[in-house]
């Protein structure tokens, strides 16, 4: 369909009072040309949302961001350049995309549904004057019937058959468009209703889902924490696979999964799950993720008192995810008399370098881990927030003997005596442990639903060309005259092979004239 | 075969590919240089009627007979494309073999496999539609992109992360090949169109390149929306959620967008022709910017194309 708007559209109204001039504001937000410069803005307003950190999508570069330059980090946050997608002016511009939807589809729909039910008009009265014109032999009534025969709408009168075809268009067009708002309700609503919540989880332990077991958690507005789905279960086993030496991709991961075993609900039957990338455990509609892992030591650290404070798996942040060297933090404030923290580096395939200790590999080969100790008060009591990634906070810890660069890593089963008859660290062994997510999406169904709608309405409305042909009787014969209302559209070729269609539809009649 | 032998034979046919390309290039130039003089005039008529402009029309030049041998090498270019095609679509298979999975798993095999994919619609449009005029242009796209993949982009023939071990490559990837070989053909179509003024000119029409631009975009952009959609739906099983403006989505979203302008900017009165064209040059740009700006420059969580930063 072509779509001829009127000049008229932008003149403003002269003295109209405030209904025209809301009427005019409405006919300006309604036109193609005002949808044209929202699409625009709305492509403009998304790159932002691509060169700075987000929040929803990366909230430590965000972090980062705001410690590296804390001036204009303010000020970006200022505009919401942390939070494009989720902006008052983003939102302006799509609210505003889509009012002029509604307002462009409404009528249409209107209109289309008179023109569906309209008869073709009468044919002109010269065909000939058409872009598409021929001369055959037949007649009317083989015309008639061989149109209405090929699903073509087809009106006849005095001497004159016409036949129209393709409102299929402008009904995928129209199912395109409202498939869109579907798709931002279903979005929106998906957003209210679901939540998000990430975990990490060391072999061994286990997760049920409620609020407090999360890590993190991200509710819609209109969850509440009894809406969450009652599951649980325990990490018994995590395997990881990567490519061997000689390969230019040598420690790429290959395959890892994680076996869970998983309770649906408090008195239901246990159920082993193998948890893998792109293969998400799903408990009524809440699919759980594996998204990372990494290693966990275990130590066994036992006070100058000589009573074991810490025994436990310490998970460490992967510094490195081709090696998986790794950072561990130890906070023991159980200790006495003083209470102890460390830093460690956890090396999965250690292997001497000069003075120092690398890690080669990302399997764990040769696992061994360095030890940084230090003693003095954790200040946990305080009450102020610790990451338990980080020993940076603490101002009031003091090195334990001499600190060295790269002390020599111990390996599983070693242990070393602290300086000052601190106490004493052993390195016991290897775990590893997964992050999760868990998210819970109601719009998902919907949102899919229309999206297929959207492609099916635009696969209509961009192949489908409407077309009307008249057929007019002539002295021996008939002409056929036709035209597409779609601009762009080759319609030379489907009116050539109709007219031949036409006149061999037609012959079969004349040969039984022949007595 | 071994593998090793058939990744080798695949760096080699991605070598052919590119010399043969160029080949083509070289025969349709001489072509559009020395063999179309007298339909130039006349499709310049048609163009000037079309479009109603007011100014006069210039004398028409005498039409002088087109070279026999530049026709010629306009059919040479074409078996030199159809060879440069037989070569990339064999340096594509045999990657595919010799790493037994679908062989766009990475950033050069995806820019391999597109060019393919811009190179088969061009063979196509030819034969159905008179569109030579644009061989010469696709060929140097196709040596120029292919070679630009061997010596920037390439990577050793491997195993891709667990991530991307999945059948979605075949939905999602496969999808966004296919749309991407189209816009290539309708980008290459619609820079052709601006470089052309409104005067004779030895290249084709601007009616024409109007025409083939429109139609390869109205076939690409369901595909591109299938494309979407399906990462959507990968990104539902791999990563926890359907949407997430990943830099990756960001972009895919923005040339979603204008490519949806440029469809609406031809029905918009006034922006017909040489306004529509520049619509879809910015949104082939940001479809480029896609693959090359965020795989290399920004990254994210799509961030698979495996190019050494
Ligand atoms: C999210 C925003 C929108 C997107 C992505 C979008 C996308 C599309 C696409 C892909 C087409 C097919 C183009 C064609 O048939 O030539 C189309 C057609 C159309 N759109 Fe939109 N659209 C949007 C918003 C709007 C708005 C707000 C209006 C009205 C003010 C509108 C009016 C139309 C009309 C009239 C057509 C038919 C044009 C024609 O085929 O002649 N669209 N749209």
């Amino acid at each position: 369909m072509t779509l001829t708007e009127e000049k008229t559209t932008d003149k403003r109204p002269a003295g109209l009072g405030v209904v025209g001039w809301l009427r005019w504001g409405w006919r300006v937000l309604t036109s193609m040309r005002t949808a044209l410069i929202l699409l625009f803005l709305l492509a403009l307003a998304s790159v932002p949302g691509s060169l700075f950190p987000q929040t929803g999508v990366d909230p430590g570069a965000v972090a980062r961001y705001f410690e590296n330059d804390p001036v204009k980090a303010e000020w970006l946050d200022r505009f919401w350049l942390f939070d494009v997608f989720t902006s008052p002016w983003f939102a302006a511009v799509y609210l505003l995309l889509f009012l002029s939807l509604v307002g462009c589809v409404l009528p249409r729909m209107g209109v289309h549904l008179k023109e569906i039910r309209r008869t073709p008009p009468p044919a002109p009265r010269n065909l000939t004057r058409l872009p598409h014109h021929a001369d055959i032999g037949g007649d009317l009534a083989s015309a008639e019937a061989y149109l209405r025969s090929k699903r073509w709408r087809v009106a006849t009168g005095d001497g004159w058959v016409s036949a129209e075809k393709g409102h299929l268009r402008e009904t995928g067009n129209l199912l395109f468009h409202i498939a869109l708002l579907v798709l931002l309700v279903a979005v929106g609503a998906g957003g209210l209703f679901g939540y998000r919540g990430n975990v990490l989880v060391v072999e061994g332990d286990g997760f049920s889902n409620t609020v407090a077991a999360y890590d993190r958690y991200l509710p819609g507005s209109q969850v509440s924490p009894e809406d969450l789905q009652p599951f649980s279960f325990t990490l018994k086993d995590f395997q990881a696979t990567y490519i061997g030496p000689g390969h230019e991709k040598q420690g790429q991961p290959l395959d890892y999964y994680a076996k869970l075993a998983v309770q649906d609900s408090p008195g239901a039957p246990e159920r082993e799950f193998t948890l893998r990338v792109n293969e998400p455990l799903d408990v009524d509609g809440a699919l759980t993720y594996l998204i990372g892992h990494g290693y966990a030591p275990t130590f066994r650290i036992t006070g100058g008192d000589g009573k074991v404070a810490f025994e436990g798996a310490v998970p460490c942040l992967v510094n490195n995810t081709s090696t998986y060297e790794s950072q561990c933090v130890i906070k023991v404030p159980d200790a006495a008399p003083e209470q102890l923290a460390f830093l460690g580096r956890f090396l999965p395939s250690t292997v001497p370098d000069g003075e120092e200790w690398l890690s080669v590999f990302p399997g764990a080969a040769n696992p061994t881990v360095q030890i940084w100790p230090f003693k003095g008060d954790l200040g946990l009591d305080a009450g102020t927030p610790q990451s338990v990634y980080d020993l940076g906070a603490h101002k009031n810890l003091k090195p334990l003997g001499q600190m060295t660069a790269s002390p020599k890593p111990l390996a599983v089963g070693e242990s070393i005596d602290l300086p000052e008859g601190a106490g004493k660290i052993e390195y016991t062994g290897v775990k590893e442990w997964i992050t999760l997510q868990t998210t819970y999406d109601p719009g998902r169904f919907p949102a899919l639903i229309a999206s297929g709608a959207a492609i099916l309405g635009l696969l209509l409305s961009l192949q489908i060309r409407r077309r009307r042909v008249w057929v007019r009787v002539r002295d021996g014969g008939v002409t056929v005259g036709g035209l597409t209302r779609t601009e762009g559209g080759d319609f030379g070729e489907e009116f050539a092979e109709l007219t031949e269609a036409l006149e061999q539809h037609a012959r079969p009649a004349e040969v039984k004239d022949v007595p | 075969m071994s593998p090793e032998s058939l990744a080798t034979l695949s760096d080699q046919l991605v070598l052919a590919a590119i010399l043969l390309y160029l080949a083509g290039m070289i025969g349709y130039a001489l072509e559009l240089a020395f063999g179309r003089v007298a339909e130039t005039v006349a499709e310049r008529r048609l163009v000037a009627v079309g479009a109603s402009h007011e100014e006069p029309e210039p004398a028409p030049e005498p039409p002088a007979a087109p070279a026999p041998w530049a026709l010629q090498a306009g059919a040479i270019g074409t078996v030199a494309m159809w060879l440069g095609w037989a070569a990339n679509l064999g340096a594509t298979l045999t990657r595919g073999l010799a790493t037994d999975r679908w062989p766009w798993g990475n950033m050069y095999e995806f820019v391999v496999a597109m060019l393919l994919a811009a190179v088969t619609v061009f063979l196509l449009l030819q034969l159905r539609y008179p569109v030579r005029f644009l061989g010469a242009f696709v060929g140097v796209v196709g040596a120029i992109g292919l070679g630009f993949a061997a010596r920037v982009l390439y990577t050793q023939a491997g195993p891709v992360v667990p991530a991307l071990d999945s059948y979605w490559v075949a939905i999602h990837v496969t999808a966004a090949v296919a749309a991407s070989g189209l816009f290539i053909v309708g980008g290459v179509a619609a820079a052709l169109f601006l470089i052309r003024g409104d005067g004779p000119s030895r290249l084709p029409a601007r009616a024409d390149l109007e025409r083939v631009a429109h139609r390869v975009i109205v076939i690409a952009f369901p595909i591109w929306t299938f494309a979407v959609i399906s990462g959507a739906l990968w990104a539902d099983k791999a990563w926890g959620r359907y949407w997430g403006w990943d830099p990756k989505e960001v972009w895919a979203f923005i040339t979603w967008v204008a490519y949806a302008a440029y469809l609406h900017a031809r029905a918009t009165a006034g922006w017909k022709g040489k306004a529509a064209m520049i619509v879809s040059l910015i949104a082939f740009a940001c479809l480029m910017f896609n693959l090359v700006g965020v795989n290399i420059f920004i990254g994210g969580l799509h961030s698979y194309a495996d190019v050494s930063k």
